[in-house]
């Protein structure tokens, strides 16, 4: 068995669903925290069946009907302007997108 | 002329080209049956009577030159508000996007207008196309026509409810695992998920970019036809766009209202029916079934043993794919900009964890996790590698079927509407909807779901759904259409005509 599977039978723990919200850059409230853990251990528990289905041999499919070599003329067409793609900016400086800082205090 | 709003687009497009009425007429009657029932049904986030009359207008001007624009032109239809509308709010039915503007148009939307179809507004759906209920939408759920208190299905609720309620002939759904099809089912109404490629995704806010598909949402068979040719076709603008002329999805679907299946192999998944359907929902579609055996049509039983574990490879497929996409709302381009409380000079960092804390939803937030755990280290192979391959197995299963039958049947979802509330904090139980309709976003074949009758137990509708291989468009047309004129006859009129009068309700309110 060269390929190394992981047993994915325990259930997802309250800290795990933080860490995984904390990848996903949510700030969930410990009430949040509450209501989805117990939901997502269960969600998970229903699809840990596929662990078995499929032999080794098998080809994943990432898209059901690949297309390869996908180009297209060199030309150039229009695109959005400045403006328009400022438009939904929640702040705009300078006709730029204006963020909040990028870097730490101590940085 | 309330009458307007009870004909099939194709009725209206004759009307138009006879010049019977005029585009800005019937929009006009759509906008005011929108007035008078969608405080009730709630099919509409946006309604932009302005923009779809100055539409029509044109449309009429176009129709008195001779020049109209195409069969279609100058019959309004409601658009659901995952697709882009330059000018119209799009919002996704999410926060995280309240008023957004988007600057361009999506290929479909872009391609109505060519059409000269008048857009009557942006239908309302589950947060970013999660669910089957509408019920997850952020500003608030959609309510079944034939019982408010019943939810419409979802993701397009929105869209379903619209033509179901008479509010618009024709709607545009996008279906990534029955988005389309399901609330078809469940309103009454017909849907198409097309094959993959089959419409362009340019400018649909995706949420499984492999599963995704446009199609319309209308009344009857044919009014799908003619608008999945509009809609339909070739755009370098999306990568996975096929390359190949739409079929004569028209014609199909007038050979299928002939009502002869003579010839055909209708397929029956084994796996689609009995245990977990609705004993109402099997008896009408075993009585469709025999419908169209009687019509002419051979019918055989097939198996598709890996289409049972559909629902868990979906439910790995999709959370993960929509996990990568929803990393772009991050609240510096567009969208919602939440600063955290109690923090002086927040970093951005910050500022996106709080703000998609507060743009999404639950169910959005729940899809995200599951996502992120699938593709985290570890579990990758056991989970988001699995599904991958188990989708190949999907797949073949299509395959062997197909040489056996031309189509495969199914009932499209396997109850009828449910009240609105009763699944919302059992994600399973909600996911459920989706079990016959996920195995053709998975191998990318399209699908129609046509209305099947009422459930004996509880008088509410139920669909029938026609899957077809891959640029097997046409095929589902022609036993869609015979479908439905087998079971209208059977009837004597379209099953809408039996939906509780909304216009009355609304008046007793």
């Amino acid at each position: 068995m060269p390929e190394r599977r992981t047993a994915p039978d325990e259930m997802i723990s309250r800290e795990e669903v933080r860490h995984l919200a904390d990848l996903a850059r949510i700030d969930l409230s410990d009430a949040e925290l509450d209501h989805l853990a117990p939901q997502l251990a269960v969600i998970l528990d229903s699809i840990k069946s596929i662990n078995e289905v499929a032999a080794a041999d098998v080809p994943p499919t990432s898209h059901a009907l690949p297309l390869s070599n996908v180009f297209r003329e060199d030309v150039v067409v229009p695109g959005l302007t400045a403006e328009e793609a400022l438009s939904g900016a929640p702040e705009v400086e300078e006709r730029r997108f204006s963020v909040p800082r990028i870097l730490g205090e101590e940085a | 002329m309330t009458d307007l709003t009870r004909r099939t687009a194709a009725d209206l497009a004759d009307a138009l080209a006879s010049g019977e009425t005029s585009s800005v007429e019937l929009t006009q009657a759509h906008l005011d049956r929108i007035t008078a029932v969608d405080g009730a049904v709630r099919a509409f986030l946006h309604v932009d009577a302005e923009g779809a009359l100055e539409q029509a207008r044109a449309a009429d001007e176009r129709r008195a030159a001779g020049t109209p624009a195409s069969g279609l032109d100058g019959v309004p239809i409601a658009v659901k508000d995952v697709l882009t509308t330059k000018g119209l709010p799009t919002t996704c039915g999410s926060r995280i996007l309240e008023g957004w503007m988007p600057p361009y148009d999506a290929t479909a939307v872009a391609k109505l207008r060519t059409a000269g179809l008048p857009i009557l507004g942006k239908t309302n759906m589950d947060e970013f196309a999660m669910g089957s209920s509408t019920e997850h939408s952020a500003y608030g759920p959609t309510h079944n026509p034939w019982d408010l208190d019943r939810i419409p299905g979802g993701s397009g609720g929105g869209s379903a409810a619209a033509v179901a309620a008479f509010e618009a002939p024709l709607a545009l759904g996008t279906d990534t695992g029955g988005s389309i099809r399901q609330p078809g089912a469940v309103t009454g109404t017909v849907g198409v998920k097309p094959t993959y490629g089959g419409v362009s995704r340019y400018g649909l806010v995706a949420l499984a970019n492999s599963l995704d598909q446009v199609g319309p949402v209308t009344r009857t068979v044919l009014d799908s036809a003619l608008l999945h040719e509009v809609v339909g076709g070739h755009d370098p603008r999306d990568s996975t766009s096929l390359d190949q002329p739409v079929p004569a999805l028209v014609d199909a679907a007038r050979q299928g209202a002939s009502g002869d299946m003579t010839g055909v192999r209708i397929g029956v998944v084994k796996e689609l029916t009995g245990e977990g359907y609705q004993a109402g929902v099997q008896a009408r579609f075993d009585e469709t079934v025999q419908l169209l055996v009687e019509a002419g049509a051979e019918v055989v039983e097939v198996s598709c043993p890996t289409f049972v574990h559909a629902l868990a490879t979906y439910y790995l497929i999709l959370p993960a794919e929509a996990s990568s996409n929803l990393a772009k709302f991050d609240a510096m381009r567009y969208g919602l900009r939440v600063y955290p409380d109690g923090i002086d000079a927040p970093s951005a960092e910050e500022v996106m964890r709080a703000t998609r804390d507060k743009g999404f939803g639950d169910e959005v937030k729940r899809r995200i996790i599951l996502g992120t755990y699938a593709l985290s280290s570890g579990y990758y192979d056991a989970y988001y590698g699995q599904a991958q391959k188990v989708r190949t197995l999907i797949s073949r299963d299509f395959a062997a079927a197909f040489e056996k039958a031309d189509v495969l049947v199914s009932p499209t979802a396997p109850t009828t509407a449910f009240k609105l509330g009763e699944k919302l904090d059992d994600p399973v139980a909600m996911y459920l909807n989706d079990l016959a309709t996920i195995p053709a976003n998975l191998a990318g074949v399209p699908g129609i779901s046509v209305p099947s009758g009422l459930a004996e137990e509880d008088g509410l509708p139920t669909g029938f759904q026609v899957l077809a291989p891959a640029l097997g468009d046409d095929r589902v047309y022609r036993v869609g259409a015979a479908a439905e004129a087998l079971l209208t006859e059977r009837w004597g009129g379209p099953l809408l005509d039996r939906a509780p009068d909304l216009a009355a309700k609304e008046a007793v309110r």
